[in-house]
């Protein structure tokens, strides 16, 4: 199987149109069969990506790689940059506003969800520059 | 048991009914915050929850719950229910409360 590159641009600022990236990821790796658990967890990681970027850095570029023996996801921002990555890693800390709290985001659980569901996780973060996570799903 | 039979015997109100042969098999799910549906609803389950807007669509896609239930009588706002006709996901409700509509729900399964 060839290897597939997927970009997309998630759009800041507003949360009713966040995860339409992920939707299509989704529909894009089910039509190219792979097991359900991993579209979970690809799907999984990148929602939680996505609404971060909607919520704290007014969007940013989504990347998706299907390997052979693995997905990788690149997520892009020039947002504010986190200033204590250790801290932001903790479940239930979160700095998001009133407005995505009544959506039912800001539950402090978006990077540890992204954490557990990918193998791997890094962050790059500068403040005042921007932030990239990359995951990688191993492939079964 | 298909959602279906979920919604006739818990006498739910049909937001939007796409497949109602689709079998329930994965259990069920309580909660309002997003993340924590996304971690931890089952797939093929039912997720209970208060929350009403657009993004609900989008979790109930990615975990791929066979039906989401709205209780103590929320109407899904109308992009919600925009986004389940479009996206086809079993969107029901009910009057119970969360905990009583789970009650009903262990008490079928």
């Amino acid at each position: 199987m060839e290897s597939l590159h997927l970009v997309y641009d998630v759009p800041g600022g507003d949360l009713t149109h966040a995860g339409e990236a992920s939707s299509q990821v989704k529909q894009t790796l089910r039509k190219m069969r792979y097991d359900s658990d991993t579209i979970r967890r690809v799907s999984v990681c990148m929602y939680e990506g996505e609404i971060n970027m909607v919520i704290h850095a007014e969007g940013g570029t989504a990347a998706v790689d299907v390997g052979l023996d693995e997905i990788t996801i690149t997520l892009a921002d020039r947002g504010p940059g986190i200033p204590d990555v250790e801290q932001a890693m903790q479940a239930g800390f979160t700095t998001a506003g009133d407005q995505a709290r009544d959506l039912g985001f800001g539950a402090g659980m978006g990077l540890p969800n992204m954490k557990k569901y990918s193998d791997e996780m890094k962050i790059d973060s500068t403040v005042g520059v921007g932030t990239t996570v990359t995951m990688v799903v191993h492939i079964p | 048991m298909t959602v279906q039979d979920l919604a006739t015997q818990l006498n739910l109100t049909p937001f939007h009914l796409e497949d109602g042969s689709r079998q329930v098999t994965g259990g069920g799910y309580c909660g309002d915050l997003l993340s924590w549906v996304m971690g931890k609803a089952p797939a093929d389950g039912v997720w209970l929850t208060i929350m009403s807007n657009v993004n609900v669509a989008a979790v109930a896609a990615l975990t791929d719950v066979a039906c989401v239930i709205l209780t103590e009588s929320v109407t899904p706002d109308e992009p919600l229910l925009r986004k389940a006709q479009l996206q086809g996901i079993n969107l029901l409700g009910s009057s119970l409360s969360t905990y009583q509509c789970a009650a009903a729900l262990s008490r079928l399964s």
